[in-house]
């Protein structure tokens, strides 16, 4: 039995490399590394170096070790913005994860003017975040001439606060959130249904399935990549929604929408005088690695499954 | 070989050309002309307001050849100020109020100006007090305080003649505040009584409340400053806001609101009374297209010895990275733009008639900078050219005078603020919300500040 081992290294590995093109490629790698560096990777250095920092960013900083984890940990605004998150999340799993799905599933079946109905379901991502939250914060206003207490009036049902009552204002940001985010999602499962091989369907037929049977033992074990790919990254965003809680509410009524992207930016903006950077970036590095830790933790419970 | 050195040729040229590009906006040459940014007017006025703007930037150029004036659209937020404070993208002279001028000078933010104004002819006039707004602990000063205003109860004359209230008898107790809301509310179906709960204008308003009914958020205590918000006149204004809100239901349906939307709603006539700063007029006829025959000002309804109006002004900095020839620069446009209508006849009625020429707003209610005195005096020579309303806002001023002013909390003022801003949104949106726990929070969180501080 012999192996190939490779005896011979190439001598002068540099004229090689240039002559395979190396420098050309560089020049063109240059300027996308020059952004990145400028803008994602040097602040997040920055901001690892200011989370162990008393800063303000106008007099000179200080280091204080874990002074600035220790006070946000302290905070009991910090605890109110976690549950408030985790809230958040949840709300929106329960309500805006499964809706794209279900969208996507039933325009697959119809029979035509399926890229009317796609198109109409990715209008509302197209239409600018903050436009739609000031749409919203319009339709949800508490008056019975508001928009949406004059539709469920139609019904019966009283005028309701909306955003301008602790309980219903997190439920009123996640209807929004889900109306904007939903289009995009329903346009991924779309294009992962025509995956599906209809044998399936047709075998699952044969067996006298259901259409609700028909989906729960063909559609969703198909889908199954897609949907926890898509299922990590609602949590993601979800954890850091700031758009929502800062326009429509901000943080309010009583603290009741704070959320730990708007508990940051209340550290670094709200003082006018300015403001504490080591606290903001503390949390920030938090958040991040929160994140990370989970998504590991998730890939690794998900290798099984997914394909 | 050959598409593989045209494009490493190419690469390096493009890269060439963008250093070049950067070198091309390397400064200017000296040429005797000094170039000062300045703050013009808040981003949203008209375009009237903005040419009035242009027309004095361009008589202070005529008049001083050498200085160049870049105007900047500018209104002072807490968040943007802080943000462009860090930046360093202030432009050379900027407006603060007096609750952040004492840390800014602490903090090394602030100019010292001190030569320049002492240069002034009218530096020794200032009211005292005033002037100790843009003075830092040592006397030196960093600033000029442009205006000082007093808070008052603003009214929507059209809404009470359409409620059936007597728009030249605005209510004088807060009894008569709370019928004639819930008046304006039953027969109109608009907000009776509305108040600002959002981005620290809450805890503002709250604070005017407070020292209306006698009470005071902060009181000092040996070297250091000890924080009541827990005090009766606090929970008098917070009681009295419940009752309209729970048992009147005469405030509306929007809570949150901040200086820049409540201004909105009641330019909108959506709104029956609130209470605000008495110079808000240029911002409701300039940014919300209010029309000047609706607008009422009254005085605040005083209860309770000590009760006074709580006051508050602005003053113009200029920026800590200004050079000698830009500091001297600024001075000069601080004096011109801001100080010169106030004592000098000539500068008073120019100022006067350019802006009535644009349509906006001369003769808005102030407090004095210098004195009573002056500022009557100032007001004697634009008289012809005074387009605000005086009947209409008679009964603030007739009053104002009589008034004790009292200055805003010392230590910690926009996180005090902020944390009755909580207090407020929950007395409005839960009505078993508990007053005296969440006042006792508000305690306890800033006095920790404070503390931490010594």
């Amino acid at each position: 039995m012999s192996t190939t081992v490779q005896r011979r290294r190439p001598r002068a590995a540099l004229s090689t490399w240039l002559r395979g093109g190396g420098l050309s490629t560089l020049v063109f790698l240059l300027p996308m590394l020059v952004i990145f560096g400028v803008f994602s990777w040097y602040p997040i250095v920055q901001a690892g170096i200011m989370s162990f920092q008393k800063t303000n960013l106008v007099t000179a900083p200080e280091f204080v070790g874990w002074d600035n984890f220790a006070r946000v940990l302290g905070d009991p605004n910090f605890l109110i913005a976690v549950q408030n998150t985790g809230y958040f999340a949840l709300l929106a799993l329960l309500f805006g994860y499964p809706l794209p799905l279900v969208a996507a599933v039933l325009m697959s079946e119809v029979r035509r003017g399926k890229g009317l109905f796609s198109a109409l379901a990715y209008l509302p991502v197209v239409v600018p975040p903050v436009v739609a939250v000031l749409l919203w914060k319009f339709f949800y206003d508490g008056r019975p001439a508001g928009v949406f207490n004059t539709i469920i009036g139609w019904v019966g049902i009283p005028p309701q606060p909306w955003i301008q009552n602790a309980m219903q204002a997190m439920p009123s940001l996640v209807l929004e959130a889900t109306w904007a985010a939903a289009g995009g999602t329903v346009i991924i499962y779309l294009a992962a249904l025509t995956s599906v091989p209809p044998e399936l369907y047709d075998a699952a037929e044969v067996d006298g399935a259901s259409v609700w049977q028909k989906v729960w033992f063909v559609t969703l074990p198909q889908l199954r990549g897609v949907l926890l790919i898509t299922l990590i990254l609602q949590v993601i965003g979800t954890s850091q929604v700031f758009l929502e809680p800062f326009l429509f509410t901000g943080g309010g009524p009583a603290n009741s929408t704070v959320t730990v992207l708007l508990l940051i930016y209340r550290y670094a903006f709200q003082n006018s005088l300015g403001g504490n950077y080591g606290a903001a970036t503390a949390l920030s590095v938090m958040l991040a690695l929160f994140l990370a830790l989970l998504s590991l933790v998730y890939f690794q419970l998900t290798k099984r499954w997914s394909s | 070989m050959k598409s593989r050195t045209t494009a490493l040729a190419a690469g390096f040229t493009a890269l060439g050309v963008l250093a070049a590009l950067g070198a091309c906006s390397a400064p200017a040459a000296d040429d005797g002309i000094t170039t000062i940014s300045v703050v013009s007017l808040i981003p949203g006025s008209d375009d009237a307001a903005f040419d009035a703007f242009n027309e004095q930037v361009a008589q202070f150029e005529d008049a001083n050849p050498d200085i160049k004036i870049e105007p900047q659209e500018y209104e002072w937020t807490g968040p943007t100020f802080a943000a462009q404070l860090a930046g360093g993208t202030l432009p050379d002279v900027y407006t603060i109020p007096f609750t952040d001028t004492k840390t800014l000078i602490e903090n090394g933010q602030l100019a010292d100006i001190t030569a320049e104004v002492e240069k002034l002819d009218y530096a020794d006039r200032f009211n005292p007090n005033v002037l100790a707004q843009a003075q830092g602990s040592d006397g030196q000063i960093h600033g000029l305080p442009t205006a000082a205003y007093g808070n008052g109860l603003q009214y929507n004359r059209a809404i009470f003649e359409a409620a059936g209230l007597d728009p030249d008898s605005p209510p004088t107790t807060w009894e008569e505040v709370r019928d004639a809301a819930k008046t304006i509310s039953d027969t109109t179906g608009l907000t009776g009584y509305a108040t600002m709960a959002a981005s620290n204008t809450g805890g503002w308003q709250l604070a005017v409340a407070t020292y209306a009914r006698g009470g005071r958020l902060e009181v000092p205590d040996g070297d250091s400053v000890r924080v009541t918000a827990d005090n009766d006149g606090t929970k008098d204004a917070l009681e009295f806001l419940k009752a309209l809100r729970w048992e009147d239901n005469s405030m509306g349906a929007d809570f949150l609101l901040d200086w820049g939307t409540i201004n909105q709603a009641f330019g909108a006539g959506q709104i029956g009374m609130y209470t605000s700063g008495s110079d808000i007029f240029t911002n409701l006829v300039q940014s919300q297209a209010m029309d000047p025959a609706d607008y009422g000002l009254a005085s605040l309804p005083l209860e309770g010895s000590d009760a006074g109006v709580l006051a508050g002004g602005t003053v113009a900095s200029v920026n800590i990275k200004a050079t000698e020839a830009e500091k001297a620069a600024a001075v000069r446009w601080i004096d011109f733009y801001y100080m010169q209508k106030l004592i000098d006849q000539d500068a008073a009625v120019l100022d006067a008639k350019t802006l009535a020429e644009s349509d906006q707003p001369v003769g808005v209610p102030a407090l004095p900078i210098f004195d009573e005195a002056t500022l009557e005096e100032s007001r004697q020579w634009i008289s012809e050219y005074i387009n605000v309303p005086q009947e209409q806002v008679s009964f603030f001023l007739d009053n104002i005078f009589d008034q004790p002013t009292i200055a805003e909390p010392v230590a910690h003022t926009q996180d005090l603020y902020a944390a009755l801003d909580i207090v407020i949104q929950a007395v409005l949106t839960d009505p078993d919300a508990d007053v005296d726990a969440l006042l006792e929070q508000v305690n306890v969180d800033i006095q920790a500040l404070i503390d931490a501080d010594q």
